[in-house]
């Protein structure tokens, strides 16, 4: 039974993988990835800021590419390849981003956090020696009311910075099909 | 009021001819759904009226980008960072790309199609003054078959267009013939990212010795829908770059737009600043035509 009550069954399985893992949800079409991601997979990392996609607090990486999850109908996902901020650390290991994040005090309060990181995790796997311009265009869409975002572009650097000096592998993601 | 998922229903036939079929066999009963940046956000606001949606999302044929010798086909669904990221598109129709930098964040860029841009049909579309200074060209597809029509004649009113119920647009072309033209394209809104223009304006010129043998110029949010000035080019079409011209082209320009009074600026306001980006874009020409 889902949590309304109603037989899974009631609609066709979706399938796609969450940060390497196969899931398969019983879902309407129509139901926000973001909805999916946090009420049928209990992946609470992604946040709901908006709901509209002007904040990028539900950011999450789909086929190598940074989406608002809350802009993404989960039939739309099947198939997909999807990161979410839980797949960021690797082997129990803080990513690089979140190491940074952390030691330059880009997260406060912490709901733009997540939708910061993949932000970040995108910037950095199509740009890994961004500029501080591609770093604030790749933060653009992502709002942020406590840091005043300087801590945050300070991270991004560092991160970018320390990946040089000992290669970490982000999730590589393949490309949609053309 | 949250949008409830059962409510809408969602099919995705997987094929571009699936989909027309769809179309076809109930006219007007499904709204195709690409990249959701416009009809998720009604969505989840709970004011997204179609019941029945067809997925345009992930069917390739939709999201090609083909270049002829003649001209760049861009797919419907193609999305705004494909066109980023096209070389050729970098190359010869740079407006383009620089609208596509505009639209959001990158995480809109990702989904937002140009198609959708286009079919959503706002009077401050972001991609509609490039394309229209490029003489673009929309062809649609149905059951019944392909047809093009000029992308300046393709809005019809206020979140009207030349669709019918059982069309899409396949493709935006756009034609390779711009080399020597004089480009100018500027959007004034509230912010650089996400912000929706207040006013924008894209222009292609072709100067002959100091006079104006071409020129096509589209406006954003200064009408119902994206328009070409044709009466200010006309204004300026065969002539040089006199202060009477200039004026001349400043009165056609505020004669012929209608701009509205609404939650991001004024009438007033956008009035003022189309006619000062028009000079701005004639103070160039003038001042790239008299560089050694």
């Amino acid at each position: 039974m889902s949590a309304n009550g109603k037989p899974e069954t009631r609609w066709p399985a979706i399938r796609f993988t969450v940060n390497d893992e196969t899931r398969s949800v019983n879902v309407p079409p129509m139901k926000r990835l973001l909805d999916v991601l946090r009420e049928d997979l209990h992946l609470t990392g992604t946040k709901e800021g908006c709901g509209e996609g002007e904040c990028g607090s539900c950011s999450v990486r789909m086929n190598g590419e940074l989406v608002n999850s809350c802009l993404v109908p989960v039939l739309q996902a099947e198939g997909a390849k999807i990161q979410t901020v839980e797949g960021l650390a690797l082997d129990g290991n803080l990513h690089p981003l979140q190491a940074a994040f952390l030691h330059y005090g880009g997260a406060q309060c912490g709901i733009c956090t997540p939708g910061m990181l993949m932000a970040s995790a995108q910037l950095l796997a199509d740009s890994p020696h961004p500029s501080d311009a591609e770093i604030r265009e790749g933060l653009a869409g992502n709002l942020c009311r406590c840091t005043g975002f300087m801590r945050i572009f300070q991270s991004v650097a560092a991160a970018a910075a320390a990946q040089d000096a000992e290669p970490v592998k982000i999730l590589e993601q393949t490309h949609h099909a053309r | 009021m949250r949008g409830n998922a059962e409510m809408h229903e969602l099919v995705a036939p997987g094929t571009l001819g699936a989909v027309l079929d769809l179309l076809a066999a109930e006219p007007g009963e499904w709204t195709p759904i690409a990249g959701g940046t416009e009809l998720m956000v009604a969505f989840s606001a709970g004011r997204l009226n179609a019941r029945k949606l067809v997925n345009l999302w992930g069917i390739p044929d939709l999201r090609a980008i083909e270049v002829t010798p003649q001209s760049v086909a861009i797919g419907a669904a193609a999305t705004f960072l494909d066109l980023r990221k096209h070389a050729v598109i970098n190359a010869e129709l740079p407006m383009l790309a620089k609208a596509a930098s505009w639209i959001g964040s990158i995480a809109n860029q990702s989904r937002a199609t140009l198609g959708g841009n286009l079919v959503n049909g706002s009077p401050a579309a972001d991609s509609s003054p490039a394309l229209l200074a490029y003489d673009a060209e929309i062809e649609t597809i149905s059951v019944r078959g392909r047809r093009k029509v000029p992308y300046s004649r393709f809005h019809t009113g206020y979140k009207r267009n030349v669709l019918a119920h059982d069309e899409l647009i396949y493709a935006i072309h756009l034609p390779r013939r711009f080399a020597r033209h004089r480009e100018y394209l500027r959007k004034v809104g509230t912010r650089r990212a996400m912000a929706i223009a207040k006013v924008a304006l894209g222009a292609t010129a072709l100067l002959d010795h100091g006079v104006i043998r071409e020129i096509r110029l589209g406006a954003a949010s200064l009408a119902p829908y994206p328009i070409r000035l044709r009466q200010t080019e006309a204004a300026l079409l065969g002539q040089a770059f006199t202060r009477e011209v200039v004026l001349a082209a400043r009165r056609a320009l505020l004669a012929e737009v209608q701009p509205i009074d609404d939650i991001r600026s004024t009438a007033e306001y956008r009035r003022r600043v189309a006619v000062n980006l028009l000079e701005e874009f004639l103070l160039e020409l003038r001042q790239e035509r008299l560089r050694p």
